[in-house]
């Protein structure tokens, strides 16, 4: 019999759900986040109450059979969001209790396959953001970025943003999700903004240092300046930079 | 600050900077220290150009006026353009505000020569000990290493720089003497022998003392101009390998020549750059770097060019027939990187992965093996695999009705039948 088990989508909820199939002895499941509504006939639903002690369990019994790295994979693979793929989580999971080896690396098994298809989009979102994101300097000296993300990457973002601008404040804000990044020379934090109330383009000009328009000025320049047309190739251009990345590039606005 | 002018100055002397084709901010290992600015580790590309080449650093020249009169360069002495040379501080501030707002990784720094070698190596090295020692910069810096620069020079250079770079040019030193009378191979040499037996200097002293400063963590790269001179790809990869052999160079980039100047010694203006052979070149140098070949199995005399129409790695496969079919499941790492259509990672997956069972086409596949060019050459768990006794023009000839070859599509426009 097949088991639909619907969690609430976060990383403790998928562990929670690990949890219910050692402790209930299911076999074959059926992971997803919302409850579609469908009652086949031979299917027992269950809702996975998300549990931290529970979670928590499953995570240490996890550490047990795979590296620290694999989890941090794990993690980078459940940041991309994909509902179709949280079987594929919950089955490489499944796999690495259920064998004695470490399994990690055995990418002959779809699901340690899949994760590693996943992680790698994940990975590469996180490294285009470290490249694409663009701050404006803004009148209290805080450097402003707003992004939107293909995948949900800012959590894996704070170490890296951190260490590079140790020196001054800044925020990442993901305006697809309606949260950010906030670095107060100290600590970072999640923050979210209410943009109802700057709806004019002069409002936003207004809150830039008087030298922000300098540089963006200069640094269009400049990317103009090194381009030779003699080589002009826009399909590797657009390879690299993909359409859907230009607004929020200084260079390409 | 006067916008416009400093506008002007970086427009000419980005545009005059970007034939320089290093472009990498990887294989530093500086980290931010004491909440300062910046760190330069794994390298970010942080936008591209319209001609598809990355933007990683501000890539400038302190100053196009220039003592010399090297045929192939926009800066020569006797070209009739624009002149400009940016202050110091103009440097430093350019560099600090791109670098705040995420725009680079760091900066680039090259110049023409004027006056003479030392004068013009000190105003590199100002500015880089400026950055770093005044503004706690850590992002990448890139210095020019200038032809004929003193050992005391070059020695402070390294104390700041992430890399250091001398340009050969020409892969030969006729070549050289050809276009940039100037100049010659021996002042070229001289800083990278000096940088060459720093590094290893100063490497084993980090070794012993944790606090030793660190010298040009990055590495030497050099950059040598493909189709203004005659010279074939033997002669190049050779000239790379014994570089990267005998000065531990990180990088050789190769730069296709871009016909700007009118001179009886180089290729006419309208020539096109040759971008696939330029493309090929470094193919062939990432198979020498990471692939475990050596140079002369991919050039050698009897086979003096690279193919333009096929990589060369297929091209070393069909030469070879004799090493293949390879047993994906039981071949040694090395063996498994010269398969034409596998690359590192899907090397390495496979050699993790087939100690847990044996791998079929579908796994190899879905590891990210190119099966089209593959399948020619290995065999794995399954009945199928090619059993016709294929010539390596066979394969070639296969090979290329089912993809679309970088030099077919660079050559062959469409025709438009109405």
């Amino acid at each position: 019999m097949m088991t639909t088990l619907i969690y609430d989508g976060t990383f403790e909820g998928l562990l929670t759900a690990v949890f219910e199939v050692y402790d209930r002895r299911l076999d074959r499941v059926n992971l997803q986040k919302t409850d579609l509504g469908t009652d086949a006939l031979f299917e027992d639903k269950l809702q996975v109450v998300t549990d931290e002690a529970r979670a928590n369990r499953v995570l240490k019994g996890l550490k047990q059979k795979i590296s620290s790295m694999g989890v941090q994979r794990l993690y980078a693979a459940h940041l991309a969001e994909m509902d179709s793929d949280a079987n594929s989580l919950l089955g490489y999971i499944r796999y690495a209790f259920d064998s004695v080896l470490n399994i990690e690396e055995d990418y002959g098994n779809r699901f340690v396959m899949r994760v590693s298809e996943i992680v790698r989009m994940v990975r590469r979102e996180k490294h285009r953001m470290e490249a694409f994101v663009r701050f404006q300097k803004l009148k209290d000296n805080t450097f402003y970025a707003g992004v939107e993300p293909d995948f949900n990457v800012l959590p894996l973002l704070i170490r890296h943003f951190k260490s590079r601008y140790a020196d001054q404040k800044w925020i990442i804000y993901d305006l697809k999700r309606k949260y950010g990044l906030y670095y107060d020379l100290h600590d970072t934090q999640y923050i979210s903004l209410d943009f109802a109330n700057v709806g004019k383009p002069a409002d936003v000009i207004a809150a830039f240092t008087e030298d922000e328009g300098i540089y963006q000025h200069l640094w269009k320049n400049y990317f103009t300046s090194v381009n030779i047309p003699s080589r002009k190739n826009t399909k590797l251009h657009v390879r690299h930079i993909p359409k859907r990345y230009w607004k929020h590039l200084t260079e390409k606005i | 600050m006067n916008v416009d002018r400093i506008t002007e100055k970086l427009n000419i002397l980005a545009d005059a900077a970007k034939y320089d084709v290093s472009c990498a901010s990887s294989g530093s290992k500086r980290k931010n220290e004491n909440k300062g600015l910046g760190n330069a580790s794994n390298g970010i590309c942080h936008s591209y150009t319209e001609d598809g080449r990355c933007v990683s650093l501000l890539k400038i020249l302190l100053t196009n006026h220039c003592i010399f009169d090297c045929a192939y360069c926009v800066s020569r002495k006797n070209n009739d353009i624009q002149r400009a040379a940016f202050t110091v501080q103009e440097v430093v501030d350019l560099t600090i505000n791109f670098y705040r707002r995420n725009y680079i990784e760091g900066l680039f720094l090259s110049s023409g020569i004027f006056k003479d070698a030392d004068y013009t190596m000190e105003r590199l090295v100002r500015i880089a000990k400026k950055l770093r020692t005044e503004h706690n910069f850590n992002g990448y810096i890139h210095l020019k290493s200038i032809p004929g620069a003193s050992d005391e020079l070059m020695n402070e250079a390294g104390l700041y720089a992430d890399r250091l770079s001398v340009n050969l040019e020409m892969p030969t030193e006729a070549g050289l003497k050809l276009l940039a009378p100037d100049k010659n191979q021996a002042d070229m040499i001289k800083p990278m022998g000096y940088l060459k037996n720093a590094i290893i200097r100063r490497t084993e002293e980090k070794k012993l003392f944790k606090k030793a400063p660190i010298f040009a963590p990055a590495g030497q790269s050099t950059q040598v101009i493909i189709g203004a001179t005659p010279e074939n790809d033997s002669e190049v990869l050779q000239s790379a390998s014994y570089f990267y052999k005998n000065f531990n160079l990180k990088r050789v980039y190769y730069s296709g020549y871009v016909p700007v100047l009118a001179d009886s010694r180089l290729p006419a203006l309208n020539t096109s750059v040759p971008m696939v052979r330029e493309n090929r070149l470094y193919q062939a140098d990432w198979l020498m770097r990471f692939y475990g070949f050596k140079v002369n199995e991919i050039v050698n005399d009897s086979q003096p060019h690279l193919d333009l129409d096929i990589d060369p790695k297929l091209s070393w496969a069909i030469r070879n027939m004799q090493a293949f079919p390879v047993d994906i499941n039981k071949a040694d790492l090395q063996m498994i990187l010269r398969v034409p259509g596998i690359g590192l990672q899907s090397a390495q997956k496979i050699v993790s992965a087939r100690k847990f069972a044996k791998l079929n086409w579908d796994q190899l596949k879905k590891i990210g093996v190119a099966l089209n060019r593959a399948k020619y050459f290995i065999i794995c768990k399954s009945n199928e695999f090619e059993r016709r006794d294929l010539t390596g023009s066979n394969i070639k000839q296969f090979i290329l009705a089912t993809s679309q070859s970088k030099y077919l599509k660079n050559t062959q426009a469409q025709l438009n039948l109405f």
